[in-house]
């Protein structure tokens, strides 16, 4: 009867607390019926276009194009309004979480780019809004706890653990735990228990679908490799998505090598191919020890400092469809100050890991980038290192 | 099967627990494993049996354990800082379910590291009688029940305020050993007052099964405990409050005990 999946092969499910269990289900029934009503996505691709400003462009990228001695574009959600990709799946979210008359707003944030998404799109409803954020990432990504607090957000720091995005997640959760009968749970990847991995996927496919016909448009095929980078994996997945059945395109997701991915200390759970585990309520790839504990990740960029990532690429992993590769901090900080130089953009650190693979390579002849957020936010821990 | 008059099935022990309390209902403290330390938590969970524990249920710590709040998510942290592992934890199982029945409280994560099947059978070893695992709702996963079933373990299920009536009617149907009742809406911490459905919790979950219905999350006082038991409970959980007490005293053992002597002279106040 469920068209939403709770699960890609073995990974996904929902491994929370009974207490979540009819909140998880009562949104896959909104979901459910707001995918299929023309009303909702009326209001919602409204919204995207004339607050978001979609389409965003497909750009073919003149001096990395020629530097590479290939075609590159770069698909800019950098130019999205709030600066990435995370408003498609904030604002859809939110939406649907008026219409289940849920009037609070929970989220967590790594890099600050979904709590200033999710904190722009509850002023724009009219929501209460509460992120968590870790408090090594409010130090590493000021500019970002600013902006929601002046978009009337309420920013709690966490200090637990490495006090990054994991940490702040777990603090969401229990949040939700506590409140979930007032409260919408805006989860801002495909991460987490089954309905939402598949709902922020559709709600990011737009990227995907975008791409895939302005590409067609400007070169009249389809690119040889789709590249994105990945921590939880929402802008890949939401890229992949349009060209999953289109078998000659190599996807490639590129996670945070970190120190290397020979240290212990990266981001890159898919890449090293560690053993199955559950994190955050679904079964995926997951840095752990061997009895289970979860380790910390590190990532110079904090929108890529997770130990896990989404069970779609786990199973897309597996099944061959996509690669998994890691870029590291300092391959990453190369590709943002590169593409500043040659390009006029300053990519998101998390985006760089992307163009750093890319750069990285000889082969290839068409290269379609996510350009998945722009790296204001990033200037002040890059200029420190 | 028995052993010196005690079932050596898990599940039939924990039922010979609720039967023999000699109080209003069956007093269960949660002790997180390895907190202070590995050695003190063994001295921990004796004082509880001294003082009048019937069940004791046993955390094992986890690096993100979300159904629980500041307090045993700190003590976790802590524990395992000072080295606590499953091994470790185990033999603070085997220890003290010399006396009583132990439950083993444990996430997801860590069940599913070793695999169910291996993980339970290494709990079995140790002689304790129950697993909880608070991330694991009805259905996600048969193994780890399977190899409950296997072992004679009980494998616990968690029923919420929230639990919907066809879900409920599904798990008081499987539920074995008991059926662990959360008060609130909301993680493991102490509260000022009993939630405000707690009565009507107990009340929906006891004519949803046939297992001993025991109530936990938020019962933190004498006062609470006997509130539970009038209202119906078969067993009382008391964590956070034992758990903040291990963690205050210089002398956690004797600091814990006098707690949950308190607990149990509530409970053993005359209907």
């Amino acid at each position: 009867m469920s068209t939403v999946e709770h699960r890609f092969g073995q990974y996904g499910g929902q491994f929370v607390p009974e207490t979540l269990m009819p909140a998880l289900a009562e949104l896959e029934q909104a979901w459910a019926e707001a995918r299929g009503d023309p009303a909702y996505q009326a209001e919602l691709n409204g919204l995207l276009r004339d607050f978001g400003g979609r389409p965003t462009p497909l750009y073919k990228a003149r001096r990395l194009s020629e530097k590479a001695g290939r075609r590159i574009y770069l698909k800019r959600e950098d130019l999205n309004h709030t600066g990435s990709h995370k408003l498609n799946n904030a604002l859809g979210q939110a939406l649907l979480a008026k219409r289940m008359g849920k009037q609070r707003i929970i989220a967590e944030t790594g890099a600050g780019q979904h709590g200033v998404a999710t904190a722009t799109v509850c002023a724009l409803l009219g929501l209460d809004c509460v992120i968590y954020m870790g408090t090594e990432d409010t130090r590493r990504q000021k500019p970002n706890v600013q902006r929601m607090e002046l978009l009337g957000a309420t920013v709690n720091p966490v200090d637990a653990g490495a006090k990054t995005l994991k940490e702040a997640t777990s603090a969401a959760i229990r949040d939700w735990v506590t409140n979930v009968e007032s409260t919408h749970y805006v989860i801002g990847s495909v991460v987490g228990p089954a309905p939402y991995p598949a709902i922020v996927r559709e709600l990011q496919r737009v990227i995907g679908d975008e791409a895939r016909a302005q590409i067609l448009e400007h070169e009249g095929r389809l690119p040889g490799r789709v590249i994105a980078c990945v921590g939880g994996g929402s802008n890949a997945i939401g890229t992949f998505a349009a060209f999953l059945d289109d078998e000659q395109v190599e996807l490639i997701g590129v996670e945070a090598g970190g120190e290397g991915i020979d240290t212990l200390r990266h981001g890159a759970p898919l890449t090293v191919g560690g053993r199955v585990g559950i994190l955050h309520g679904s079964r995926s790839a997951v840095m752990q020890d061997e009895e289970g504990q979860i380790v910390e990740a590190h990532s110079i960029s904090a929108g890529l400092d997770y130990p896990g990532a989404g069970p779609q690429h786990a199973y897309l992993r597996d099944s061959g469809r996509a690669r998994y590769e890691a870029v590291t901090d300092r391959e990453a900080l190369a590709a943002f100050r590169e593409t500043a130089r040659l390009e006029g953009i300053i990519p998101a650190l998390e985006t760089a890991h992307a163009l750093a693979w890319t750069l990285s390579r000889q082969d290839g002849e068409l290269d379609l980038i996510c350009l998945s957020g722009r790296g204001d936010k990033d200037l002040a821990e890059v200029l420190a290192g | 099967m028995s052993e010196n008059g005690v079932p050596t099935n898990g599940i039939e022990r924990i039922a010979a627990a609720f039967a023999q309390t000699g109080k209003r209902a069956a007093l269960m403290p949660y002790l997180m494993g390895g907190y202070p330390t590995l050695a003190d938590s063994i001295g921990i969970g004796e004082a509880c049996i001294k003082a009048g524990a019937d069940i004791i249920e046993l955390g094992m710590p986890y690096s993100d354990p979300l159904a629980d709040g500041p307090v045993i998510h700190a003590a976790g942290t802590q524990a395992l800082q000072a080295g606590a592992n499953v091994a470790g934890v185990l033999e603070v199982a085997r220890a003290l379910a010399q006396s009583v029945p132990v439950v083993l409280m444990c996430y997801a994560n860590m069940v599913f590291a070793p695999g169910a099947e291996a993980f339970v059978e290494r709990l079995a070893k140790t002689r304790a009688s129950g697993l909880i695992v608070p991330d694991l709702p009805l259905g996600e996963d048969p193994r780890v029940g399977e190899a409950c079933k296997a072992h004679g373990l009980a494998l616990v299920p968690l029923v919420a305020p929230t639990t919907t009536p066809e879900r409920l009617a599904a798990i008081g149907e499987s539920a074995e050993g008991f059926m662990y009742t959360v008060s609130v809406v909301g993680t493991t911490g102490e509260r000022a007052e009993l939630g405000e459905r707690f009565a009507q919790v107990v009340e929906r979950a006891k004519a949803s099964t046939r297992a001993p219905v025991a109530l936990g999350f938020g019962i933190s006082t004498p006062e609470h405990a006997l509130q539970a038991a009038r209202a119906g409970a078969d067993g009382v959980i008391v964590g956070t409050r034992l758990v903040r007490a291990a963690g205050e005293s210089a002398d956690p053992a004797g600091a814990v005990g006098a707690v949950v002597g308190e607990l149990a002279a509530s409970l053993a106040q005359a209907r």
